[in-house]
């Protein structure tokens, strides 16, 4: 299988994710410059984390923009997978791609920590390995994660089975106090309406193999590969 | 041509910039202050051009580029 790493001026995730995937899982990568317009072939999309165009205006509007982007969306249009992590969601969530938006934690400090994450969803191809409700732990870095979106998208995404994780604590229970930037419903991560685009705030490409302390990320990629 | 676009984030949506300030301001005594909401100020320079075709382009710049219209509202002003 073949991923597609979306390099924008300004990515700074594009190595970890390349790291896993190509040394850890075994399989094949390149990186794709935004200012390109074909996906050289890849089977599935990774937007990285970072700060595209330096998080200039808002997070991911310039983004939006790059050539790559038009390739990226008709990608998905037919059905191909494509993630974004972190930076990643905020460029899918401008785009138009998924549902809301990304604006300032609540507590205005930038967040770097662990977090537990709560599967929701697994009809999506990023997910579907992952047992329903099974908790995961994942580091999250960053400044715009509170997930926001009108009380209608809202209920529809929740009626729909689209939000892929939520902040919990340790045991998978939904409380305030798991969640770090005041998210909306505790959403951390959602689907679009076909379940083939995931937007996540927390990194599974920094905690995807044993040497890190942590393998938790792991099986989001793993769910995608051979399917 | 100048025209200033204010965007500022929609009723509703949570604003912790314009809380801290509002906190710091009555940390300071200013008490009498109820709310602060902290937006965005951007000075757009263009060519002379009739007013309906600008109001017409900047709405679209806004809309496309300016402001996320989920969690922003704008307007804008024309100046000389």
């Amino acid at each position: 299988m073949k991923f597609g790493i979306v390099v924008f001026p300004g990515s700074n995730c594009e190595h970890d994710c390349y790291h896993v995937v190509k040394h850890v899982l075994r399989q094949d990568a390149s990186f794709l410059w935004h200012k390109e317009k074909n996906l050289a072939r890849s089977d599935c999309v990774i937007l990285p984390g970072g700060f595209a165009h330096g998080d200039y205006l808002r997070c991911g509007a310039m983004a939006k923009f790059s050539p790559i982007m038009e390739t990226v969306s008709r990608f998905a249009a037919e059905g191909g997978p494509v993630v974004g992590i972190c930076n990643g969601f905020q460029i899918l969530a401008e785009a138009g791609l998924l549902p809301g938006a990304l604006i300032r934690n609540r507590t205005l400090h930038y967040l770097c920590q662990d977090v537990y994450l709560r599967t929701d969803s697994n009809a999506s191809p990023f997910t579907r390995k992952i047992p329903h409700g099974k908790v995961l732990k994942m580091p999250i870095g960053h400044g715009e994660g509170c997930y926001y979106a009108d009380a209608k998208t809202l209920s529809r995404l929740e009626v729909e089975g689209r939000i892929a994780f939520r902040y919990c604590d340790a045991k998978g229970n939904l409380d305030e106090e798991s969640n770090p930037n005041g998210s909306l419903k505790s959403i951390a991560g959602v689907l679009n309406e076909r379940g083939n685009v995931l937007g996540l705030m927390p990194h599974p490409d920094r905690c995807a193999e044993a040497i890190l302390g942590n393998e938790d990320g792991r099986i989001l990629f793993e769910s995608v590969i051979g399917r | 041509m100048k025209v200033r676009v204010t965007v500022m984030v929609k009723k509703g949506v949570l604003d912790p910039q314009g809380k801290t300030i509002l906190g710091s301001l009555h940390q300071l005594g200013y008490k009498e202050v109820t709310d602060v909401k902290a937006g965005k100020l951007l000075e757009l320079s263009l060519p002379k051009m009739g007013k309906a075709q600008l109001e017409k382009k900047v709405k679209e710049m806004c809309d496309r580029l300016l402001a996320n219209t989920i969690i922003e509202d704008y307007e804008f002003e024309v100046g000389e």
